[in-house]
């Protein structure tokens, strides 16, 4: 986290917030979320909480946590919300905005969601040692890759992952990928 | 029984012994696939954290794909999170009509619609409800009794779909299990999450949970999985946890198709068991020795 990284937040910034609190309304902040939830360990603000602050509409305060960076998907939160709410993909929409608009204290992540999605749209499927290189120069740290060099040597050894030169590729998905930019711009 | 199979992209890069085992189980089982052709990535939890369309459009080609070459043949999926991923479009595809239109303009260029009539089942799905236990029994080869084995299901599988089991205490594993001879190692871990890209991108988080449920595996001789992040998840960090809580955490991970292609008498090449990261030592030895029968029975008779 560099705070001169972070962003100026323009007002209208987090429009789609709205989508997301949709999703909400209907929230009795019973907390079972956060009872079910195996990452709230590490999270700052419990997803009840944050669940509280997307009603209210509190943007800047939402986007300075890092609860839902933290979600892994598990979707217990979702399975046992007595209400019934998207909870796992309400957490995928905040993702989402810290994607779309760069955040700076979410870059570990979306910038290894977008070293993915890089090289699924290179080739139509991902290769994982392109995914990783791709990564590490997303993050500019040299001293990362140094961090997964033990398991990588090993995943190479065991011929389970090719060359991590990141390569052309014939970009079969094209036509999906820009389509889908074109409807979420103008749906 | 006949299934369109779709590996997606670990089983061809870091989980190629799961794919190599899942194929060798299913023929030896007597099941038929066949890959689906030209197949892409299902955009993993990658997609879904960027853009909502690009998380069902991705995987909904691949339904496309499927339906178009044979219709009503079900798609295998061994993979959790492609399991998901392709389940929530065909979920979305069936019931919201407008999402439906979306994701088919994303299609239209190459020509292909998705409509929703190929089902997407997990390969714990087929195993258990198309083959079950019985055929396993019947077909065992080497008794693997005295092996204590810890079913590690993982979320995705099951939840939010909970389509072949109950989400919140799995036990469909146990019957496979129970059938090769081994028994079944009480855990509440089963169902609880191993971090998934966490131990990636926010590696103290996943650490902690992977511990949690390799402490609570204690007493197992192997924990089998159904998912290549799992597996790669609770294989791959064991020394680092085990430093960090000052005791020894190392266990086998396989994953489900090699547990059970050993009990079925496969060669060990056909289910790729050199390939993986966690083999406990000692472990091999037991997996493989057909005398482990008898000295189960005495040791019960004792």
């Amino acid at each position: 986290m560099i705070p001169e990284e972070r962003p100026f937040v323009a007002p209208d910034k987090y429009h789609e917030l709205e989508g997301v609190q949709k999703m909400l309304a209907a929230c009795i902040q019973c907390g079972t979320c956060s009872g079910s939830c195996p990452n709230a360990f590490a999270m700052d603000v419990t997803p009840r909480t944050l669940w509280r602050m997307v009603l209210r509409g509190e943007k800047e305060a939402i986007f300075a946590t890092r609860t839902f960076i933290l979600c892994s998907s598990c979707y217990s939160c979702t399975l046992r919300c007595p209400r019934g709410l998207p909870l796992t993909e309400a957490m995928g929409a905040l993702k989402q905005i810290a994607s779309r608009e760069g955040l700076a204290p979410y870059k570990a992540s979306t910038r290894f969601y977008a070293s993915f999605l890089d090289s699924v749209r290179r080739h139509g499927r991902v290769r994982e040692g392109e995914m990783m290189s791709l990564y590490f120069m997303s993050m500019k740290n040299p001293l990362l890759p140094l961090q997964f060099a033990s398991l990588g040597m090993k995943l190479m050894l065991k011929g389970k992952v090719g060359a991590p030169f990141p390569t052309r590729g014939k970009r079969p998905l094209e036509a999906l990928f820009n389509k889908v930019m074109q409807l979420e711009k103008n749906p | 029984m006949k299934y369109f199979y779709y590996p997606g992209c670990s089983l061809e890069g870091t989980a190629q012994e799961y794919s190599l085992s899942t194929t060798a189980l299913l023929a030896a089982l007597g099941g038929e696939i066949e890959e689906l052709p030209d197949w892409n990535c299902c955009g993993a939890t990658a997609a879904e954290s960027v853009s909502r369309l690009l998380c069902l459009a991705l995987p909904a080609r691949n339904l496309a794909l499927a339906e178009k070459a044979v219709p009503g043949q079900d798609i295998l999926v061994p993979c959790s999170a492609c399991y998901l991923n392709m389940r929530r479009a065909w979920d979305k595809v069936r019931h919201d009509p407008a999402t439906r239109s979306q994701i088919n303009q994303t299609l239209e260029e190459e020509g292909l619609a998705v409509s929703g009539s190929t089902k997407v089942r997990h390969l714990l799905d087929v195993l258990c409800l198309d083959f079950g236990a019985d055929a396993v029994f019947k077909r065992l080869q080497r008794s693997l009794a005295g092996l204590v084995v810890a079913p590690y299901y993982g979320c995705q599988c099951l939840r939010p779909y909970p389509v072949f089991d109950d989400p919140e205490a799995p036990s469909c594993m146990e019957p496979l299990i129970q059938a090769t001879g081994a028994k079944v190692h009480p855990w509440s871990m089963g169902a609880v999450c191993c971090g998934a890209s966490h131990m990636t991108t926010k590696k103290e988080v996943g650490l902690a949970l992977v511990g949690e449920i390799l402490d609570d595996a204690k007493g197992a001789d192997v924990i089998v999985t159904v998912c290549p992040m799992c597996q790669m998840n609770l294989e791959a960090h064991q020394k680092k946890i085990s430093r960090q809580r000052g005791k020894d955490l190392s266990i086998s991970i396989l994953y489900l198709p090699q547990l059970l292609g050993m009990a079925l008498g496969l060669p060990e090449k056909d289910l790729g068991l050199k390939l993986n990261l966690g083999i406990a030592p000692g472990f091999m030895e037991k997996l493989r020795s057909p005398l482990m029968a008898s000295k189960t029975k005495k040791a019960d008779a004792a």
